[in-house]
């Protein structure tokens, strides 16, 4: 069965197209990783995808069922979990109360269990020790799991991460790896876009390229990265 | 660490000490006293709602007159058209006020920010020309509450006997104490609220509406949610204050300057969004009147200067002025994680 389903999904932000008919399909349990230029429309994708922005064509199904018109609030409640690529942490909230907002809202959560559930994934995502800190006083690299931990809190049954590995030491993107290889055996659904190609490889089953609002290409990881379409457009950027 | 402790303690034992005192000003204080009080409880309650409203869901009304309007209509209503005792007069207001958010509602959340708040001017002007025709409370030129209503009221005749003097100082001491009574339970439901699922969601909102919706809040319910108890809550106030009053007319019932401007003063003074805020406001505010009485309304013009330059220097007013400086907190709505709930 198939979790999401694009069906020509197209938008622009004036003259510029940065969603070109994109049709796409995960199967429930898999996970998906997203590749492409800076601008290449990933993020907008994810917007679409969560509902934060409307398509000017195509249709977003969850489940089966079209929600192109639902609000990013019911898309949570039918089983949608985003990161930001920018975080967007409640700053006078604690860190675990970010979380208990997302575990009372967008999963079925409630009093003392949530509270436990929570410091579960807090020390999950080695955000632990800071529980009790404001949010808005963390740093960048912090911010960035309190975005996944957030995410995860909602339970998700398909989770949108947007590049949450940059930065990391090596023995951190071990950590990070480990944590989303969990998430995907539970048998959640996951999209990742990332630029940190090794940390990626080594959790998705298939790789989807997006250049200028189009799918370049769709595929296996090798498949996808031994492509001669792609290594030219990563050419000037990594490899 | 420790030192902040102790100086929580300090300051709350402060707190419970005046609230003590205050439940005794009308054995140990002068009439004109409890008077004085009863106005400074009933502008903290409308305040603290206000409060909820503007600082907490953002929700920015200049149109609170309608439900003290409401609550006080409807518990004149009890009493003339019904025969019934004024203290139920009062919880009939409150839910009065209640029904009427509900269209309200309706009306402006379809407006946001500055149109919001003309929104709600507007529907409160509609409602008080709609009291004024009504003609069994006097219309246009208001009624008054039956002469020996307020002497015999529910609770007077006790009083009266118990701390002696006149009946209707005996019905001052009440309605003080249902102001007293009210204030803390405005103060308590206020914390146990933004303590709760509910608040938690509503801060979320106030800081970061996106990321909010993007967990699951629903940020229209929780604003529903609010608007309809501070309503209710206002709505009782407005019912208590007329009490005391015991004349109504649609001007004064609806006033925007007695039940909304002065209000918002108090609030951004205290500091808007904090639980103490009001608290502290209220108590400026009644200083500012006490020494300034002598010079008719000037107190009104440096409570306007104030008010401005809290805005331009302190956002979240003195409260928030404070607690910055000392790191003291009262109140918190920090919520703890379960394990260290498990340590203590
Ligand atoms: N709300 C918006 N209004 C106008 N233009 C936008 C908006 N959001 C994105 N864009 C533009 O759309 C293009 C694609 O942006 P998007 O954020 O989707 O790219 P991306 O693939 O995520 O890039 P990056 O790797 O840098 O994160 C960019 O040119 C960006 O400037
Ligand atoms: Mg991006």
């Amino acid at each position: 069965m198939s979790i999401l389903t694009l069906k020509s999904v197209s938008k622009s932000f004036g003259a510029l197209k940065v969603t070109d008919a994109v049709s796409l399909d995960v199967q429930a349990g898999e996970a998906l990783g997203i590749i492409g230029p800076n601008g290449a429309g990933k993020s907008t994708l994810f917007n679409l995808i969560a509902g934060n922005i409307k398509p000017d064509e195509g249709q977003v199904f969850l489940e089966g069922v079209d929600v192109t018109q639902r609000t990013p609030m019911e898309r949570v409640h039918a089983g949608v979990g985003r990161s930001f690529q920018i975080p967007q942490p409640f700053n006078h909230l604690s860190v675990y109360e970010n979380l208990m907002v997302a575990a009372q809202f967008g999963g079925a959560h409630l009093g003392r269990e949530a509270g436990l559930f929570c410091m579960c994934i807090l020390s999950e995502t080695g955000l632990e020790a800071c529980a009790r800190d404001l949010a808005g006083g963390l740093s960048l690299l912090q911010r960035k799991r309190l975005e996944l931990a957030r995410a995860m809190a909602t339970s998700p049954k398909l989770i949108l991460l947007d590049e949450i590995a940059g930065g990391l030491t090596d023995g951190e993107c071990i950590d990070l790896v480990k944590t989303i290889r969990n998430i995907h055996s539970q048998g959640t659904s996951i999209i990742w876009i990332e630029h940190v190609l090794h940390a990626l490889n080594s959790v998705v089953d298939r790789l989807m390229v997006l250049n200028f609002g189009k799918i370049l290409m769709v595929g296996g990881v090798d498949e996808v990265m031994h492509a001669p379409a792609v290594r030219e457009i990563y050419l000037g950027i990594e490899v | 660490m420790s030192d902040q402790k102790n100086l929580t303690r300090l300051l709350q034992l402060f707190a419970l000490a005046g609230l003590a005192l205050l439940f005794l000003v009308p054995v140990i204080g002068s009439r004109a006293l409890v008077q004085d009080l009863f106005g400074v409880l009933t502008l903290f309650i409308l305040a603290q709602n206000w409060n909820l409203l503007a600082g907490f869901a953002g929700m920015v009304s200049v149109g609170q007159q309608a439900f003290v309007g409401v609550g006080a209509y409807a518990m004149f209503a009890c009493v003339i058209l019904l025969g019934l005792d004024p203290v139920i007069g009062i919880a009939v207001g409150g839910i009065t006020a209640m029904i009427l958010a509900i269209p309200m509602a309706f009306f402006s959340f379809r407006l946001a920010g500055a149109y919001f708040a003309i929104g709600t001017w507007v529907a409160a002007e509609i409602t008080r020309l709609c009291f004024a025709q009504w003609k069994a409370l006097g219309g246009g030129t208001g009624t008054s509450l039956p002469k020996g209503t307020t002497k015999t009221m529910f609770g007077v005749p006790e009083i009266k006997s118990w701390l002696g003097g006149s009946s209707s100082a005996a019905s001052d001491a009440l309605t003080y104490w249902l102001a007293l009574i009210l204030a803390l339970a405005t103060l308590i439901a206020a914390w146990l609220f933004l303590k709760s699922r509910m608040g938690l969601g509503l801060q979320s909102l106030r800081d970061n509406e996106e990321a909010a919706c993007s967990v699951g809040v629903n940020p229209t319910r929780l604003k529903a949610w609010v608007f309809m108890l501070t309503a209710f809550g206002t709505g009782l106030c407005g019912a208590l204050l007329f009490i005391q009053i015991t004349r109504v007319t649609p001007e004064a019932a609806f006033s925007v300057v007695d039940w909304t401007a002065f209000v918002i003063f108090i609030t951004v003074i205290g500091g808007i969004g904090t639980l103490p805020g009001p608290i502290i406001g209220v108590i400026v505010f009644y200083f500012l009147q006490r020494l300034l009485a002598d010079y008719g309304t000037v107190y009104l013009i440096v409570l306007g200067c104030l008010g401005i330059a809290v805005m331009l220097f302190a956002r979240r007013g003195l409260w928030g002025l404070f607690t910055e400086k000392t790191g003291l907190e009262l109140l918190s709505l920090r919520q703890l994680p379960p394990e260290e709930n498990q340590a203590h």
